[in-house]
């Protein structure tokens, strides 16, 4: 999906419409013919962010594969959600095997695929941050180093949900889930832990690897829409806020999203083999602290400044790093 | 066509005739062979239209296999011990999700202590997630049952693990008689899926089933396997018709139609048992011995059938339920309950510890005088256990077991010891 | 039935050594069984192979314990361990050693054995010729024709063959004839 610059004039929301563009190049969730690769009646939460990112990723992967896509989920909220047995909310052919193995599993269609000369059909590979960063880190990896030809899209709620909100190591320091309580101390996860694995896949040379987040579905479509015209393995992480486990307002969802975003905590960017090739700037940077006020799980850093300036500083250095505010200098 | 060659490699010439679309290979001794001589073959392009997969672990490669055998790709895969408990999770996945995976398990004692040898511990392990268990007694039988074993999976929908003896059967060389290709194609035609991700028509694989459906579903997972009794022998006597030798069945009984004391075991050490039976028929005793060919589903029927003259039974198996004893025996007690025949449980070489015809013919003529305990450890060292139990006794830190026992043993030295 | 057990160290080709004779005896049309007795991938480690081979199908497995043709590929295990354990009255003792049996230290062990019966062979100083390599086993499974007459030459030869191809195979032949020729005359 190519961009079109478009002159924008605040009209009281925050929301740019498909209005404002040609036919050719609105979303695909503003078609008709779009598959509904995840269909309503689903019983996701109210203002679930992952229900939002997997229905705008599958259905963009389905355009930009003609239809021809197959689906492997691993264990967590999206499988829960969309298909308890007898009814299902997936309209694609779909399997869940295990926790830890929706990458492994995606290999072997892929290679079935292949093997049966189907080149058309393409594999793509979800899970949520606890099967992806933890439990399922040995099958990604494996994947990434065969270079096989599977997107695997991370939904980043940045903790186990499903089990009821225990850390995962994409949990971001200072949030509470019920294995890194608000108490003591240190309240809230641990600052010096976690691993980033858009970075580690970075680190497999992968063809490609981007973030993206919710509050930006456009860029989350053509950011599939891309991924799903390379071929080889290719990574995606969707930032998904989780208004239960985070303590959110359901309609605080996007909003939620964006502001991570803009306050640097969250950074948007693509790689291609292993750098680095585009990032999407920050406007205007935001203090966190408008961000985590939204969410219970950050109720406790408010009052805490020394945990606050650690936030601020892991927000700041993500700007610095992957120079997410370009300065008058052009730098 | 009759070759000299390695049990792993029959097995991997019979799995390729089989026409596999997907092989996932991961190492562990010692099945590794396997896998590398399919590799090999598929690089050579021997064997064709096959993706030949290099994974990261056991868990992935069942996993792999998972995936492409649901895609409606024939697939393969083979792992042993330590391997098959890293990939338990997906071995109870796969039948469950009924797919007809074929998995060689080149048995191997499982760990802790480490060790590499042969016995049944690891297939074991693994009786009750719902595949379709066969054993090997020879190379021949492995290269057959193999074959056999794709059959019976896509009949069934079933996972199939074909089960042989690490070392003693994957690393032997001896004669085989490896089918021709067309007569593995007459016998086994393309893989048709039951059900099958594709985008012409979607399905939903792998949903989540509460309370209200669950115990049907399992229910009916034990139905099908059972469906497999009969299954089996028929497979088995079709083979006899393209192939032109009986291999497979449920059980294969030697010298025991008469036997007043039968000897139930499984796997290689059949063979030595049957030369330990002829020799004992030839001092006038009455002994026999069936081989379970099939362990799971358990051939209660036909292993009840050969029991007409017995008056006991003698259970020889390699492997041991900790805390409780026999394995195989505990199934045999099932078959046979109801009935007042003494069943002697003896657990026998654990670990690779061999199993010798002087050993097994003292062993049977002390079962012959009803003189076994209930359950027994061939061979078992009692004056190094009984030396390590005072120890235990005496020292609230007697050190590690292991080294203990193999300083008696004099394997390392004793001068040493505190 | 024969019974064969060969003894060497980790990556003197020991388990290969009864695999070929395995298949020099299925080319006769006779039933073979070889098995390795090992362990982990290790050079210098003690390995131990057994070879059977008889007219019917073989159904024992468990290891060589009386065997009728010993062949000891690396003569420092005799102070190792138990090499000639089990070795059959009127067995066969073939050894690689340029030295004699009596500066093995091992006359008083063999001496119930008979004469013909006990062999030395310098293997590894044939394979250095020949082969450049100081790998015995296809040498000494050439002189184990000559002394036991168990497996002809011929089938020796091209279990070889099949086994090494090309160059190596070929030298390994040229090993396997010399030791032959070396064991027939003593």
């Amino acid at each position: 999906m190519a961009y079109q610059q478009v002159k924008f004039y605040q009209t009281g929301t925050l929301t740019v419409g498909n209005r404002l563009l040609d036919d050719a190049l609105r979303t695909v969730q503003a078609t008709m013919d779009r598959s509904n690769s995840l269909d309503s009646g689903h019983r996701a939460c109210q203002g679930c962010g992952e229900a939002l990112g997997a229905r705008y990723a599958l259905d963009a992967a389905m355009r930009a594969t003609d239809n021809q896509l197959i689906a492997t989920n691993a264990t967590g909220c999206l499988e829960v959600f969309t298909t308890p047995y007898p009814e299902s909310a997936c309209r694609i052919p779909w399997i869940h095997s295990l926790f830890g193995n929706a990458p492994a599993v995606a290999t072997g269609i892929a290679a079935a695929m292949r093997v049966k000369g189907r080149k058309d059909v393409r594999v793509v590979a979800q899970g949520g941050d606890g099967g992806t960063t933890d439990i399922g880190f040995g099958c990604l990896s494996g994947m990434f180093e065969r270079n096989d030809d599977v997107l695997y899209i991370c939904y980043d709620n940045q903790a186990y949900m499903n089990t009821g909100v225990q850390r995962s190591s994409a949990t971001p320091g200072g949030a509470r889930t019920a294995t890194t309580q608000a108490l003591g101390d240190e309240p809230g996860a641990d600052f010096d832990k976690g691993k980033s694995v858009p970075l580690i896949a970075m680190a497999h040379q992968i063809p490609y690897v981007a973030t993206a987040s919710v509050d930006r579905l456009h860029d989350l479509e053509a950011k599939v829409e891309k991924a799903m015209a390379i071929r080889g393995a290719r990574y995606i992480q969707v930032f998904v806020p989780c208004p239960l486990g985070w303590g959110a307002k359901p309609s605080d969802t996007i909003k939620v999203a964006r502001l991570a975003v803009e306050s640097g905590l969250y950074p948007l960017f693509e790689a291609e083999d292993g750098e680095i090739v585009r990032v999407t700037e920050i406007r205007r940077q935001v203090p966190v602290a408008d961000y985590l006020k939204l969410q219970k799980r950050f109720a406790h850093i408010l009052g805490n400044e020394r945990q606050l300036a650690r936030i601020q500083a892991i927000a700041d250095a993500n700007i610095r790093k992957f120079n997410l505010v370009k300065t008058s200098e052009g730098g | 066509m009759l070759k000299q060659i390695e049990g792993s490699r029959g097995v991997a010439e019979a799995v390729a005739m089989c026409r596999p679309e997907v092989v996932c290979a991961y190492p562990i001794t010692p099945q590794t062979h396997i896998v590398e001589d399919l590799g090999a073959m598929v690089r050579a392009g021997e064997l064709k239209d096959c993706e030949f997969i290099n994974v990261e672990s056991e868990f992935a490669a069942l996993s792999v296999a998972i995936g492409s055998c649901a895609a409606g790709a024939r697939s393969y895969t083979a792992t042993a011990s330590q391997g098959l408990l890293f990939m338990a999770e997906a071995v109870y996945n796969a039948s469950g999700l009924g797919l007809p995976i074929v998995m060689t398990v080149g048995n191997r004692a499982i760990g802790a202590p480490i060790n590499i040898w042969n016995d049944q511990s690891d297939s074991m392990s693994m009786r009750d997630a719902g595949w379709i268990q066969l054993y090997a007694e020879t190379n021949q039988q492995a290269v057959d049952l193999h074959i056999q074993a794709f059959r019976i999976a896509e009949t069934l929908s079933l996972p199939v693990m074909v089960c042989m003896d690490g070392f003693i059967l994957t690393h032997a060389y001896e004669r085989i008689d490896v089918p021709a290709q067309d007569q593995v194609d007459r016998f086994l035609p393309p893989f048709e899926p039951r059900q099958v991700l594709d985008p012409a028509d979607p399905i939903t694989l792998g949903a989540m089933v509460g309370p209200e459906a669950f115990t049907e579903v399992r229910y009916l997972a034990h139905h099908k396997q059972m469906q497999a009794l009969d299954l089996i022998p028929r497979v088995a006597a079709e083979f006899t018709e393209i192939f032109g030798r009986t291999s497979g069945g449920l059980v294969c009984p030697y010298r025991n139609n008469d036997a007043e004391t039968v000897i139930v075991t499984l796997g290689s050490v059949m063979g030595t048992i049957e030369e330990v039976v002829d020799a004992m028929r030839d001092d006038g005793h009455s002994v026999g011995v069936v081989a379970l060919r099939s362990f799971r589903p358990f051939p209660h029927t036909a292993l009840r059938m050969e029991m007409k003259n017995a008056k006991r039974v003698v259970v020889l198996e390699k492997s041991l339920a900790v805390g409780m004893g026999g394995i195989v025996s505990n199934n045999v007690h099932m078959t046979l309950h109801g009935s007042s025949l003494p069943i002697y449980s003896v657990i026998a070489g654990l670990g690779g510890r061999p199993i010798t015809r002087s050993s097994l013919h003292s062993l049977f003529l002390r079962a012959m005088d009803d003189d076994l305990e209930e359950t027994e450890f061939l061979d078992l060292k009692t004056d190094i256990v009984e030396r390590e139990l005072e120890r235990e006794k005496k020292l609230t830190r007697p050190g590690s077991i292991a080294e203990n026992i193999l300083r008696d043993l004099g394997v390392v030295d004793a001068a040493k010891t505190a | 039935m024969l019974s064969v057990r060969i003894h060497g160290r980790g990556g003197q080709g020991v388990v290969s050594a009864a695999e070929m004779l395995s298949v020099a005896a299925f080319l006769e049309g006779k039933h073979a069984q070889a098995v390795p007795s090992f362990g982990s991938e290790r050079m210098g480690a003690p390995v131990v192979a057994f070879c059977r081979i008889d007219d019917k199908p073989i159904r024992l497995r468990e290891p060589v314990l009386a065997p009728d043709a010993l062949i000891v590929q690396d003569p420092t295990l005799f102070h190792a361990i138990d090499v000639l354990g089990g070795l059959a009255p009127l067995g066969f003792l073939l050894v690689n050693t340029g030295r004699n049996i009596a500066d093995l230290g091992i006359e008083k062990a063999v001496e119930h054995l008979p004469k013909k019966h006990v062999c030395t062979v310098p293997a590894t100083e044939i394979a250095m010729k020949y082969v450049k390599r100081p790998v015995p086993n296809a040498v000494l499974l050439g002189a184990l024709c000559a002394e036991t007459g168990v497996i002809g030459i011929e089938s020796v030869v091209k279990a070889i063959e099949a086994k090494f191809p090309g160059r190596l195979g070929q030298a390994n032949i040229i090993a396997a004839k010399a030791a032959y020729e070396l064991a027939a005359r003593a």
